[in-house]
């Protein structure tokens, strides 16, 4: 197309939701009922890199911008800052004290309304999960509240048009994958296969550690008194020591080891 | 609709996921604390004899959706039609996939009601249904319960709960939900087979391999390849060629380190992990994988755990049943000749 036939309408304004969540590699263990990660640092929750990347190369190839929202208590702002150092326009920090301990139904509503204030979204990024409380569900919870297009766990865009804002992409069941035409807005939560994110640059870094994060709370987002969780969570604790003595198999040759192992395996009834 | 127990039976294109029976299985002890019965809820194109089948692995009775426009999955009208059938019910359970996660979750939105995915244990206490899902990649478990909200609704790890004894001689009413679609906003396209072989999740064996299979210095790749990267490729084929022969004389599903997968040895589909499927097979056998914490998340609840890793120190000894100290291409052909011969393959 013409340059001058771009005009602004036709670039992507994109919203990308990301979670602050404890290192992976971190030891977690369980006090009084307090979870508790050590010294280990917070991170953008491992999934979400991938939405961020995403969005941005989206934007990289039609124009527009990307806005990162997360939803938590104030040192959410690290995963925001490291969505702004990728190359994300704006950050958002969705805060409130009666937002503490949401479920993924109220966490869903106030992430929706996050996104209308927005306003023109076209498209809203989401990870596959979040890798502490390993629920992934969010993301169809926020397309089902806005009524637009889920695409889950999507696994390539083949093709996008801001103009018809039409997309197509190959999302992934158990057994194939499923390729599937929408409009948008949609919803898009992705899965790593989609792309190889992106380290932040020194200039990103740079720029992410002067930004000022606004912060959203309930009043402003039109949810004060409304958000009630439906789940509990009356007990959590570390999975039981399972003291599995391992036995370890010995003989002169692969071909004896093999053969004990086979018979160990049969009298345990294993095999 | 009587039963205030639901299952929804998850299938890809009428075939169902053994893990729907292990859901009415659960669902039956449900039921009966509640004093209830089960009603199996199919949704899709030509699945009647879904309805039959779920019948006999103890649904009670059995409603039906059926509808050209539910040919293939979409979760905008499945969760339409779920959210019709299921707004009186006391539970909902449907076994965890890709699908049934969307469409749970989708399905609470529109009841305003909790959803809790992939759990391993359920109990009845004081009226309301106690669950237990594994947080944190499976470091730490979580009790759960949906209070004041109904449907309470909640997805089944596969393989976490018995499979029932289907019982043919089993009958009860299958009638169909009347319904009515919103605007479906996708397009189904068409499909990109996976490949093939046994799904991972519900295998009942996995043999598995992990950066070691590449790990050969002694095998020679033909003249023409030359680039460094493609010689480790070759080696990690033969490697992994000696692995999938244990898989076939085990009827298993072979899975891999994700080490091996980002090596480009093997596609992501058969990654076992925190970023891959996670996994809990009778018996799962780890060839030249360290067992790495990520690793572990995804596999350290199957119930035998045997590994082979040249290095005695290596972490997933500490998880396994048995274990071998040894060259994984020594080790790995020789187990599968073992097998061979004791299980008269
Ligand atoms: C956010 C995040 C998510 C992750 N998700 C996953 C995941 O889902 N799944 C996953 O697996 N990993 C995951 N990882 C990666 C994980 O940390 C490890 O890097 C990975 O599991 C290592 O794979 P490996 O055991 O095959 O390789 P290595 O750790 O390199 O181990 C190779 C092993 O093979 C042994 N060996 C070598 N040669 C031979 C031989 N000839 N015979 C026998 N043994 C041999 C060695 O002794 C060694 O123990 C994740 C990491 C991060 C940071
Ligand atoms: N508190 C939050 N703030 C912003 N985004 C979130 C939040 N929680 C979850 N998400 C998004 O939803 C996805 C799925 O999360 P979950 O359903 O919690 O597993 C994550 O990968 C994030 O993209």
């Amino acid at each position: 197309m013409e340059e001058h036939l771009k005009d602004k309408e036709e670039t992507l304004n994109i919203v990308v939701c990301v979670k602050q969540t404890p290192d992976t590699a971190a030891t977690v263990t369980v006090e009084d009922g307090k979870i508790s990660w050590g010294d280990a640092p917070l991170v953008l929750n491992p999934w979400d890199e991938f939405a961020v990347e995403e969005a941005l190369r989206l934007k990289e190839a039609h124009g527009g911008e990307v806005t990162a929202i997360s939803l938590g208590p104030e040192d959410a702002k690290e995963a925001l800052k490291q969505s702004l150092a990728m190359g994300c326009e704006n950050a958002i920090l969705v805060s409130d004290p009666s937002f503490a301990g949401l479920d993924s139904l109220q966490v869903s509503k106030v992430l929706a309304a996050a996104i209308e204030k927005v306003g023109e979204v076209d498209l809203v990024f989401f990870g596959r999960s979040s890798v502490d409380t390993d629920t992934g569900i969010t993301g169809s919870q926020v397309a089902r509240r806005l009524g637009w297009p889920a695409l889950s766990l999507v696994a390539v865009i083949n093709s996008l048009d801001p103009e018809s804002k039409r997309l197509e992409v190959e999302r992934m069941l158990d057994e194939s994958r499923q390729q599937v035409a929408a409009s948008f807005p949609a919803v898009i939560s992705v899965v790593k296969e989609i792309n190889e994110p992106r380290y932040p640059s020194f200039m990103g870094i740079r720029k992410a550690s002067k930004a000022e994060i606004p912060i959203w709370s309930a009043a402003e987002l039109g949810l004060e008194g409304d958000l009630e969780s439906a789940l509990t969570w009356p007990d959590v604790y570390a999975i039981p020591k399972v003291d599995t003595e391992c036995e370890f198999v010995e003989g002169e040759t692969p071909e004896e080891i093999a053969a004990k192992l086979v018979d160990r395996l049969i009298e345990e009834k294993v095999v | 609709m009587t039963n205030k127990v639901l299952v929804y039976v998850d299938h890809f294109k009428g075939e169902a996921l053994p893990a729907s029976w292990e859901a009415i299985g659960a669902a039956r002890k449900i039921a009966e604390s509640l004093g209830s019965g089960v009603t199996a809820v199919i949704v899709g194109q030509d699945v009647q004899s879904l309805a039959k089948q779920a019948i006999e692995y103890g649904a009670d009775d059995a409603v039906v959706a059926e509808s050209p426009a539910l040919a293939d999955f979409q979760p905008e009208p499945y969760a339409d039609v779920l959210s019709k059938a299921a707004a009186e019910a006391d539970v909902l359970l449907l076994p965890t996939s890709g699908r049934t996660r969307e469409l749970a979750a989708m399905v609470a939105v529109d009841l305003e009601t909790g959803m809790a995915p992939d759990v391993i244990e359920i109990a009845v206490d004081d009226g309301l249904v106690l669950a237990t899902r594994p947080i944190y990649a499976g470091k730490l478990l979580s009790k759960v319960v949906i209070k004041e909200r109904k449907p309470q609704i909640l997805t089944t790890r596969s393989r976490a709960f018995p499979k029932p004894e289907p019982d043919a001689s089993r009958s009860g009413e299958v009638t169909s939900l009347e319904f009515e679609l919103g605007e479906v906003p996708t397009e189904v396209l068409g499909y990109k087979e996976a490949a093939g072989g046994v799904s991972l999740t519900d295998a009942a064996v996995i043999v598995s391999g992990g950066r070691g299979v590449s790990n050969n210095p002694s095998l020679t790749p033909p003249d023409e390849i030359t680039d460094e990267k493609e010689q480790e490729i070759w080696r990690a084929q033969q490697g992994f060629g000696l692995v999938g022969d244990l898989a076939g004389v085990l009827n298993a599903a072979m899975g891999a380190s994700r080490a091996a997968v980002d090596a480009g040895y093997i596609p992501y589909a058969n990654q076992v992990g925190q970023t891959g499927k996670v996994v809990s097979p009778d018996l799962y056998i780890a060839n030249g994988i360290s067992g790495a914490i990520q690793h572990l998340a995804g596999m350290r609840t199957s119930k035998t755990i045997v590994a082979v890793n040249k290095d005695p120190e290596a972490p997933i000894f500490k998880l396994a049943r048995f274990g071998v100290v040894g060259d994984l291409f020594d080790v790995v052909p020789a187990l599968t000749a073992a097998f061979k011969e004791r299980l008269g393959k």
